[in-house]
């Protein structure tokens, strides 16, 4: 019975030695004494890998520690609003509107945009390519009636799912009433593991742009482009700071700093320069909604995204008149 | 497919229906195999080229998780030895109530003490959420269930037959005890070993609770998390290796101090 005992002492030191090393580590690691800023954002944004980009530039500028923690948009909205972040970065202006209207939003500002697309299989048995989205989704419904087709769909409440209601609505159909027929498939989870279910079944889904090529460039997914561009297909990010009246001990000081650079040229910059497999995946909108008020693209982002004529009413702009001097 | 050509044409469709499947199946698998074989590599590579946020990753994931383990221990134990040694009314309930709790989802888990920890919860004020010491409390609490059950059956699995021999051999009930602790002794061990690896490998409370923010929380159960989403397998699968190594190299190790 005695020969136990070493192996108590062994476990023992064991124990302290990794306990040792890794407070000490963490320590280490805390020690700095950063401002910190916390921000909830959209998978779309994070995945690809822009706002590390992003980070690295703003961190090097300012002694202000970025923390993304990247969910859905709907999630990001529920950890704003219970004050588990100073900032949000999102793509769904109906969700936003609403979150502006509970009080809980302040200075609000569109920062980028880019367009959604339709991927399927290559065959595209529904016969969707090149087709106006209108015309597709009804394309869709017949073949999936027919059974020929499946579309699957996030069903997870995220800025993609949000646009995809809004374009089934837009074809006439109700995105609630679909999703009980049989070949419409919900993921329920984000858009890459949406993208490969689609590959799976070869089925059409509804993507942004950056986690199709993503998934497409790195030989995931076989799935093509079949429906792009186009006014209904339009994604517009917008940046929120965190009302600090509605939510007291939110970081607002350093939220407008993070949100003054996104707008700056040099941020708007970055935004331009973020390629993945070479393709541009979001086109910058801070000074192109400020010059070119009569461009295309400009009417379809106030149809789309602006309150009132506004990206940001009024009364819930607090201070910073700097950001809305148009 | 060349003899094939003989054959009647329905038995031909057959066969190429049946080569193409197996084509089909074999690309698949050697695609699957190719993948996980160059993870492997890429883990390596990792490893040996010392890339700093895998090595980040991997350090912070010992350190919660152990600090976790090494938390539990501390009432665990005990109590495992308690319940496994001691009879006391309601002892079955509250037996049953662990082992119950050994099947707690990690998100749930995860999701509850959000609520709690959130600055407008009922832990708020702490202001803890999206830190390394909130996961550390998370999957403390996910594996306290696994130490107290395992640690009571390594008890009651000894202590009859070693407290009656040690009792025949003249021994104290205090002397009878701790015969029955030391031989219990390396399957609490085990109990421990055990808790870390569940704690280790968990995602659902290191991602509610944490946030998997880069250089703070991020672990490497989140970082796999992440870059499978991302599209970037090779890299999940690397960093999974490196989980499954630590996890072997703790049973290795555990194996061979039981042997002595």
């Amino acid at each position: 019975m005695r020969r136990i005992l070493p192996i108590w002492l062994i476990t023992i030191m064991l124990a302290v030695i990794i306990s040792a090393a890794g407070t000490s580590y963490y320590i280490s690691s805390i020690s700095r004494e950063k401002r910190t800023l916390v921000i909830s954002t959209t998978t779309s944004l994070y995945d690809t890998g822009l706002l590390e980009a992003i980070e690295k530039r703003f961190e090097e500028k300012y002694p202000i520690d970025l923390y993304f923690i990247s969910v859905g948009t709907g999630l990001a909205i529920q950890h704003a609003m219970r004050g588990d972040a100073d900032v949000i970065l999102v793509h769904a202006p109906s969700k936003e509107l609403k979150f502006l209207e509970a009080g809980y939003g302040v200075n609000r500002k569109i920062i980028a945009y880019n367009f959604f697309v339709i991927v399927g299989p290559e065959s595209d048995p529904a016969g969707i390519r090149g087709l106006s989205v209108e015309e597709a989704l009804k394309k869709i419904v017949d073949a999936g009636r027919r059974g020929v087709a499946v579309w699957i769909s996030r069903g997870d409440e995220s800025g993609t799912h949000t646009k995809e209601k809004i374009l089934w609505s837009y074809a006439g159909f109700s995105w609630s009433s679909l999703k009980d027929e049989p070949w419409f498939l919900e993921t329920g989870s984000g858009m890459g593991k949406t993208l490969l279910v689609a590959n799976e079944r070869e089925g059409y889904t509804l993507s942004d742009i950056g986690t199709y090529l993503k998934y497409y460039g790195a030989g995931l997914i076989k799935l093509k482009v079949l429906v792009e561009q186009g006014k209904e297909l339009l994604n517009v990010y917008s940046v929120i700071a965190v009302n600090p009246d509605k939510v007291p001990k939110v970081n607002f000081r350093d939220a407008m700093i993070f949100i003054k650079f996104l707008t700056s040229d040099e941020g708007q910059k970055i935004i331009e320069n973020f390629k993945v497999y070479g393709y541009s995946l979001f086109y910058p909108a801070v000074k192109l909604l400020r010059e070119n008020v009569n461009s295309e693209v400009v009417q379809w982002i106030k149809e789309y995204a602006y309150f009132n004529g506004t990206e940001c009413p009024v009364k819930y702009r607090r201070e910073y008149p700097e950001l809305y001097k148009d | 497919m060349g003899q094939n050509v003989q054959l009647s044409i329905a038995e031909n469709t057959q066969n190429s229906i049946k080569t193409r499947t197996s084509i089909i199946i074999e690309n698949g698998r050697s695609h699957m195999v190719s993948e996980i074989i160059e993870g492997l590599k890429h883990a390596i590579n990792l490893i040996i080229s010392g890339d700093p946020s895998v090595l980040d990753a991997t350090f912070r994931s010992i350190y919660v998780s152990g600090s976790a383990t090494l938390l539990v221990t501390v009432w665990s134990i005990p109590l495992g030895i308690l319940i496994g040694y001691k009879k006391f009314p309601g002892r079955r309930i509250v037996k049953g109530i662990f082992n119950a709790m050994l099947g707690m989802p990690t998100v749930g888990l995860g999701l509850i003490l959000y609520l709690m920890l959130s600055r407008s919860g009922p832990l708020g004020i702490l202001r803890m959420l999206y830190t390394p010491y909130a996961i550390i409390i998370g999957q403390a609490i996910l594996i306290t269930p696994i130490m107290v059950s395992f640690t009571a059956n390594a008890i009651e699995d000894v202590a009859p037959e070693v407290k009656d021999l040690a009792k025949t051999l003249g021994a104290s009930e205090s002397q009878a005890s701790l015969a029955v602790f030391k031989e219990a002794l390396p399957s609490i061990i085990l109990a421990i070993v055990a808790s870390f690896n569940r704690a280790i490998a968990e995602l659902g409370v290191a991602l509610m609770l944490g946030g998997n923010i880069s250089g703070l929380t991020r672990v490497l159960t989140t970082t796999i998390a992440l870059e499978t989403t991302r599209g970037n397998f090779e890299l999940a699968i690397a960093l999974t290796i490196i989980l499954l190594l630590i996890v072997f190299a703790l049973s290795f190790v555990t194996n061979m101090l039981k042997r002595e």
